[in-house]
């Protein structure tokens, strides 16, 4: 509760603030919070992506561009009503669906009952990984993750492709 | 780059557990919390870091701009290569459980080397970003 009040306080604080270098600081802390929730939520894996990715590196891209650009956030041209008409009624509709939400930990969803304890009871046996989570990834879900690999490898050759200057154009300059 | 010499010695001393943590977490994710993906983003914080506090020049002393660029494929075929030595071996795409004997082993194995081909793949496409962004600077 106290980690999620400390979210939406930075949250707001990203809203309002114009200085752009502090809103990269401060959706870093943001991160940093997301990956202690995940943590408390016993999601560890999650949490260690989270700090590294959400709070480390891509606060330094954004860093990185930050000096390409200006530093100040330029004054908005139109009024905010529309923007925060969609946010309020996209929002609305997102706590109207968690009320269907199954309770945290509930044994009896579909999630838990289907594939899942099916899952726990075969790991060990089959693959002796201990870690559950490992198991599911890279061996019952081999195909999942080889697409998440590829995934990464086209987000990488897609920036590479925009962002570097290749050696004809680099001695032209 | 001139920069603050505690953050420089602070640095200088954390890098080396940093990149142990990063391994640690790629060999122990069959017992421990983590895996490839994880351990394949320290590594490239850890390497982004050096870049951060030493310049990017030695950074990419360490680890060239071409070696990265292949790092990322590299990873890729690393995973492919181990779904397709599944089929050599008999069995189908990705059935890790032909590649030894006891089919426990050869789940390992499996495991094992696709784990370390997706932190080749993430590594790489971080630092590649990272070298991508910082390049434009200059």
């Amino acid at each position: 509760m106290v980690l999620l009040t400390l979210m939406a306080l930075v949250v707001i604080g990203v809203v309002r603030l114009r200085n752009l270098f502090a809103v990269v600081i401060l959706s870093s802390a943001y991160s940093f919070l997301m990956a202690s929730v995940l943590i408390v939520l016993d999601a560890v894996d999650v949490a260690m992506t989270e700090a590294a990715v959400g709070a480390g590196v891509s606060t330094v891209l954004m860093l990185a561009a930050l000096y390409l650009t200006k530093v100040e956030e330029a004054a908005p041209r139109h009024t905010p009503l529309l923007p925060m008409f969609v946010a309020v009624v996209i929002g609305a509709a997102l706590v109207y669906g968690s009320v269907d939400m199954p309770n945290f930990g509930d044994a009896f969803t579909p999630v838990n009952t289907h594939v899942g304890s099916g899952y726990l009871v075969r790991s060990i046996p089959e693959t002796g990984v201990d870690n559950v989570v490992s198991s599911v990834l890279a061996s019952y879900r081999g195909y999942d993750t080889l697409g998440e690999t590829v995934v990464v490898f086209t987000a990488g050759i897609g920036v590479l492709l925009l962002l570097r200057r290749n050696k004809r154009s680099r001695s032209k300059d | 780059m001139r920069v603050d010499v505690v953050l420089r010695v602070v640095t200088k001393l954390l890098l080396p557990f940093i990149l142990l943590f990063g391994l640690y977490v790629q060999f122990h994710g069959e017992i421990g919390p983590g895996g490839g993906f994880q351990a394949g983003v320290i590594v490239g914080a850890c390497i982004i870091l050096y870049a951060i506090m030493f310049g990017l020049d030695r950074a990419m002393r360490v680890l060239s701009v071409t070696a990265v660029e292949k790092m990322i494929s590299l990873g890729v075929l690393l995973y492919l290569g181990t779904g397709f030595a599944g089929m050599v071996m008999g069995g189908e795409f990705l059935n890790y459980s032909v590649l030894q004997h006891d089919p426990v082993h050869g789940q390992h194995l499996g495991i094992t080397l696709i784990e370390l081909g997706v932190l080749v793949t993430v590594a790489g496409t971080m630092v590649a970003i990272f070298y991508a962004f910082a390049g434009r600077g200059r």
